[in-house]
């Protein structure tokens, strides 16, 4: 396996992002290690389980990009184009709109996950069965732009100042506010979803050639997106249901990665699992550093105004490369 | 003998569009048939059906007595390899990446490629002369050299049903003829080889039958010699030849 060194990098970038993440940060943890026990207690139980869920986000963005890209045969694909971190969106923001999330800190991430299932079903039921991707990125676009309309419904119809901009900072994104809780709700929901998405491995390098070339060599199309769809559904919807809208990570990491593993699809995934941690990590140990002690600088802002510029360049290069 | 591949009362359609309709035809392994005609005529369309890829609107096309929809998709890929016209890769994957593609309905879960895989591989890289391509990523390659590898992926499978639509189409004189004689050769071992071409003179030498199709119909059928009489060229191609098609005379040096 070639691969061994490159994810062997990784993981070390990996150990290389948590040591900045632990330090990084207003409270000074290093100096208050010996005798101060609230220096351990910040250690742990905020400092590691928000690193572990920086992770665990990253790496369900990362990986169902890159299997998304795969599918879709497009640079450009992310979680985003097939609606689910919309449904996702939606159900957390529900959560807030009716109050649901005061009651009980579980009713916002359940809601978003089942709200995440319930776009990937409106999905699948869409594009119908035989499917093109074509056929499968138009339904997503539309399941999206449906719950985006029913997000900006309930933030209009919002009769109160406190939830509204509640809903407003947590359609940021961010990894604030976040324990332990949080990481037994997310990581075997994102694991289970990451599992999901690496069964399709094979199949993506077959679509490579094309859907009709894919099911000459016996490619079952429906199952692959079928796969696809409740992958990301749970991993990415897990993932939502934490830290709110981030984008461009699921873009970004993939397309880095890429030339690493000679392009192809099924070697890309683990390494865009374990990139997206790192990135996610990186870019959070970054809003603690630049908000200090002021207003905190959402995560999803942060990764927004970094990707956007790749973005326009990943255009820029796409325009060069076709006629 | 029964017939390897047999069409039924076959119509196919594009939404409403009728493009295709076959009464009845039965083609035989242990041959090479072309299928030739004008551009639009169905011939993709007739090699796309047969690869189970477009379901007729009605009819049936039947693969070894057994109707080709009941067959599971992989257990279909096993016996039918199918090279389609402009399939190329959305990445630039490396050579040899392409061709073990070719092996993907034997693949088992969870294993890597076996003995057996990278041995057809090889073969099929060694048949079609890609083997020195090997580890070179495919947007580098020349157009020749792409069509030679996405055949070679097709060959790979060693399926008993062989159809390749414009195979010859990229390619030098040369590989040409190479190609021509691979085919042949695969037939000769007994397998079912169809293909679409517009080398006429290439057809008349190395097919066994000639299937010309215009407008959707079979309108010959036969050995090149009867299939490619002067009559269907005029009223087929438009081509004013009182002499026939001269199958080509040249060799591999």
């Amino acid at each position: 396996m070639t691969d061994v060194r490159l994810i062997t990098g990784l993981v070390l970038a990996l150990l290389g992002a948590f040591a900045v993440g632990l330090f990084a940060g207003g409270f000074p943890i290093l100096d208050g290690l010996d005798g101060e026990p609230s220096a351990w207690l910040i250690l742990m139980e905020l400092r590691l389980p928000r690193l572990l869920l920086g992770l665990i986000v990253g790496a369900a963005l990362g990986l169902s990009g890159a299997a998304l890209q795969g599918y879709f045969r497009n640079p450009l694909a992310d979680p985003g184009v097939i609606g689910v971190s919309s449904s996702a969106g939606l159900g957390a923001v529900a959560a807030l709109y009716f109050g649901l999330s005061a009651l009980s800190a579980l009713a916002l991430p359940v809601l978003a996950i089942l709200c995440a299932a319930l776009g990937g079903g409106l999905l699948l039921l869409v594009s119908g069965r035989g499917a093109s991707a074509t056929m499968l990125i138009l339904s997503g676009v539309a399941v999206g732009a449906l719950a985006n309309a029913l997000v900006a419904l309930a933030m209009n119809f919002s009769s109160n100042p406190w939830a509204l901009s509640e809903i407003a900072y947590w359609l940021m994104g961010s990894l604030r506010n976040t324990s332990w809780t949080e990481v037994q709700l997310a990581a075997p929901l994102v694991a289970l979803g990451g599992v999901i998405l690496m069964t399709t491995a094979r199949d993506l390098d077959a679509l490579s050639l094309g859907e009709e070339a894919a099911r000459a060599v016996g490619v079952n199309l429906r199952s692959v997106q079928i796969r696809l769809v409740l992958g990301t559904a749970l991993a990415v919807g897990a993932a939502v249901s934490i830290a709110g809208a981030i984008g461009f990570v699921g873009l970004v990491v993939p397309h880095l990665l890429r030339p690493l593993v000679d392009h192809q699809p099924s070697r890309l995934l683990v390494p865009s699992a374990l990139g997206g941690g790192v990135l996610l990590i990186l870019a959070d140990a970054g809003t603690r550093l630049i908000s200090g002690d002021g207003t905190p600088l959402y995560l999803g802002v942060m990764t927004a105004l970094l990707g956007v510029p790749f973005f326009f360049h990943l255009i820029r290069r796409m325009g060069r490369v076709s006629p | 003998m029964t017939a390897h591949l047999i069409l039924d009362q076959l119509i196919c359609a594009y939404d409403r569009r009728q493009v295709l309709s076959i009464e009845g035809l039965g083609i035989r392994a242990g041959e090479v048939t072309a299928l030739v005609g004008p551009n639009g005529a169905g011939k993709s369309t007739l090699l796309r059906t047969l690869a189970g890829q477009l379901s007729p609107a009605s009819g049936e096309v039947r693969l070894q007595g057994v109707d080709l929809s009941r067959f599971a998709i992989r257990e279909r890929a096993r016996r039918i390899a199918y090279l389609p016209a402009d399939a190329q890769p959305a990445w630039p994957l490396l050579a040899r990446r392409i061709v073990e593609l070719g092996r993907h309905p034997f693949l088992k879960p969870l294993t890597g490629s076996s003995a057996e895989d990278r041995k057809a591989v090889d073969r099929a890289m060694q048949q079609t002369e890609t083997a020195h391509l090997g580890d070179r990523p495919f947007n580098e390659l020349s157009s020749g050299e792409r069509a030679r590898l996405l055949l070679a992926r097709a060959m790979a499978t060693q399926a008993s049903t062989l159809l390749l639509d414009e195979p010859g189409a990229a390619l030098d004189p040369r590989h040409q003829l190479k190609i021509m004689e691979l085919m042949a050769s695969e037939a000769k071992s007994g397998a079912c080889v169809v293909f679409a071409g517009h080398s006429l003179p290439l057809v008349s030498r190395f097919s066994d039958r000639v299937i010309v199709i215009d407008a959707g119909r079979i309108v010959a059928d036969g050995p090149p010699e009867d299939a490619l009489g002067p009559q269907t060229l005029e009223q087929v191609f438009g081509l004013d030849a009182p002499g026939g098609v001269a199958p080509v005379g040249w060799d591999l040096a």
